[in-house]
């Protein structure tokens, strides 16, 4: 099992013709993703990849009838074509663009509150069920089936946390990165949730980092269920200097809110086992699992 | 960026927000022109730099006399203020503004943002403005919070309640909704992150004036805002380091300790700062390598972390990933040290996509460098290299 996409997953990149659409693509295909056509304006009736290119999402929805779109636009124009693909009625749309302007975001996240649409991103490594469905720009190696789920702010310390449990023999049930911008589409509450239907998600990582109130929307989430699942959380930013932004977008603090010690707190007074070394989440991880096992 | 406060004014300025006439000087002589100009009896001196918390590391002076406006001005000018949002080394000041002194009955605070979880604009003010805001306003109680939509944009309707909620009368009353409608028709024009007013004052006279202002312009958004982008790239006043990593495509700030690091992923680059502090150590710097970085950029990078004098050991923390592998990473990194020649002790930490062709590329090279496996043992290595220790 897995959340938000499995191996039926019909997937259209827009932006396919691109030179990074194109390689993610052919990975995706390679590991069985369900990759059905592409989206470039003006490029419409061509095949790339021995796949259809449309000019719209409008086309795309109704030749290919996908369930999910890949957006690999550059940021002046990534939120546009977000809000087509939502328009077009595609349920899942997931957005790999870096440095969105944050206004685009928010007119975004406006404009999906009016359909079904769900986004991950933007800024987001993407998500993947291993071996059934990979939407974005994550390796593949360490990726291996299991029941962990992951939903992450940052890729590279996914991508560490995913090296470390793969090596311990742990898969993952879904990984999914919501992004490292401050206005996002699904965040960490809706995750957990999703992870918490998933009967075969056994436990669930959780990476954030300083900025915003997702780990505490998080917290909040696991205190209400009766139902526990092993959250593993770590939180990166604790030293990271006031009101200097350090890289992501997503990393200035507002009113104390978004401070790492007040995530930390959050999630610890929920129950979450929080890591202050990323080193130790695989480890983590297993004994974890192990106790769980045991009842 | 965040722009100067006398930029963020005279962008302000432009919405009809009440804000007085400023000068901008750099030199005693000017600012003492400057208040002459200005009339009056009473002036402000303001050091220009783009940081908090001036105040209370002396960079706002009040003076009685054009005398006093021009000692003040030769106080600040070509010395470094170290406030608690800079480094320790502090930013020059080659600006200050000159503003005539104003009689203030009280202080409010204003602030204009985007609300993550909805992407509307939220606006917070506070009848507790002043100096030691920040602290004020986490406590929820003591801000006020409106939640508005972006399109159509707000209007001084939609502020009707504030006044009341603020105890103002009379002129200030009636000029604070539409202050807060202005404010968010600059805040969405020019992209902004964050418009900040702390504070409006009332003055004695009983109306409304801006006293100081941050503006926040969203680095993203740039390319539609093409007279701040000429504003950042002519700026010599940014730190250097700072300007030529933007121009590398890296992101990098400055910070004050001894361990240079270069991370791929902003994550990864602030957990690497959290565990460089764990074990008694400190950063010298963040610096992220996006997953688009060429090798020249990379090379780049290494050479400016090795232009910081306080860097005496080097952690280079890489996740290859489906786009960015190790081997670009460490070619990057040798190159970097083949040019530089210098003896800084480099450890090089390296995992997923091409790790072993990565670290191929830096071995039996002149190269003082340390490869390991963990982020743990890494960053343990760095520590000690940086304290002058051995490398295991």
């Amino acid at each position: 099992m897995s959340i938000l996409v499995d191996s039926t997953t019909r997937v259209v990149f827009q932006g396919l013709t691109g030179a990074t659409a194109s390689r993610m693509a052919e990975r995706a295909i390679a590991q069985g993703t369900r990759v059905v056509g592409g989206v470039t304006p003006g490029k419409g009736g061509q095949t790339h990849l021995d796949l259809p290119v449309f000019n719209s999402m409008a086309e795309a929805v109704a030749e290919v009838q996908p369930d999910a779109s890949a957006v690999f636009v550059p940021p002046a124009k990534a939120a546009d074509a977000i809000i087509e693909a939502a328009e077009a009625g595609v349920g899942l749309v997931v957005c790999v663009t870096e440095r969105m302007p944050i206004q685009d975001v928010a007119r975004v996240k406006r404009r999906l509150a009016k359909t079904d649409c769900k986004l991950i991103g933007p800024n987001s490594f993407g998500i993947i069920t291993p071996g059934q469905c990979r939407i974005g720009v994550m390796p593949d190696r360490p990726h291996m089936p299991g029941s962990v789920g992951i939903a992450s702010r940052a890729a590279t310390l996914t991508y560490e946390a995913v090296d470390q449990i793969s090596s311990l023999g742990l898969g993952q049930s879904t990984s999914v990165g919501i992004g490292g911008d401050p206005v996002h589409g699904i965040g960490f509450a809706e995750c957990l949730k999703l992870f918490w239907e998933d009967d075969l998600t056994h436990a669930v990582i959780l990476i954030g980092e300083l900025g915003g109130t997702d780990e505490q929307e998080a917290a909040a989430f696991l205190k209400q269920q009766s139902d526990q699942k092993p959250v593993i959380a770590y939180v990166a930013g604790v030293h990271a200097p006031k009101e200097r932004r350090m890289g992501h977008a997503g990393t200035v603090d507002f009113f104390g809110e978004g401070n790492a010690s007040a995530k930390i707190d959050a999630l610890k007074d929920a129950g979450a086992i929080v890591l202050d070394n990323p080193s130790e989440i695989g480890d983590t991880v297993r004994r974890a699992l192990w106790k769980r096992k045991r009842g | 960026m965040n722009l100067y406060e006398h930029e963020t004014k005279s962008v302000l300025r432009g919405y009809g927000l009440p804000i007085a006439e400023g000068v901008v000087a750099s030199s005693p002589d000017e600012a003492r022109g400057a208040a002459a100009g200005l009339g009056g009896a009473r002036w402000v001196v303001k050091a220009q730099v783009r940081a908090g918390q001036r105040g209370k590391a002396g960079g706002v002076q009040f003076v009685d006399s054009a005398d006093a406006v021009a000692a003040a001005a030769k106080d600040m000018l070509g010395k470094k203020l170290v406030t608690g949002q800079t480094t320790r080394d502090g930013l020059l000041v080659k600006k200050v503004l000159v503003e005539a002194a104003q009689d203030i009955t009280q202080e409010i605070y204003a602030a204009v943002m985007v609300d993550r979880t909805t992407g509307r604009l939220t606006v917070v003010v506070s009848g507790a403005g002043g100096v030691d805001v920040e602290e004020t306003l986490k406590d929820a109680s003591k801000r006020e919070q409106v939640d508005c939509d972006f399109d159509p944009m707000p209007t001084a309707a939609d502020f009707a309640h504030i006044p009341a909620k603020l105890n103002l009368s009379g002129n200030a009353a009636t000029a604070m909704p539409e202050l807060l409608a202005a404010t968010c028709k600059a805040f969405v024009e020019n992209d902004a992150n964050l418009i900040e007013l702390n504070p409006v004052a009332v003055t004695a006279a009983g109306t409304l004036a801006v006293i100081d202002a941050k503006m926040v312009i969203d680095d993203n958004a740039l390319f539609r805002h093409t007279s701040f982008a000429a504003l950042r790239d002519d700026d010599d006043e940014a730190d250097p380091q700072e300007l030529e990593a933007h121009r590398y495509e890296l992101n990098y700030v400055k910070l004050d300790g001894s361990v240079g690091l270069m991370c791929t992923g902003a994550g990864m680059a602030m957990a690497t700062i959290d565990l460089i502090h764990q074990k008694g150590g400190e950063a010298a710097n963040f610096m992220d390598v996006r997953p688009v970085a060429s090798r020249e950029q990379v090379t780049e990078g290494v050479l400016l972390l090795l232009r910081n004098p306080n860097v005496k050991s080097i952690i280079v923390n890489t996740m290859g990933g489906g786009i960015l592998r190790c081997d670009l990473i460490a070619e990057g990194v040798a190159e970097a040290y083949r040019k530089s020649k210098t003896s800084v002790p480099i450890v090089f930490r390296a995992a997923g996509t091409a790790k072993e062709i990565g670290e191929l590329a830096l071995r039996n090279q002149a190269i003082p460098v340390t490869i390991v496996d963990e982020i743990d043992d890494a960053v343990e290595s760095a520590v000690r290299l940086a304290a002058g220790g051995a490398s295991s």
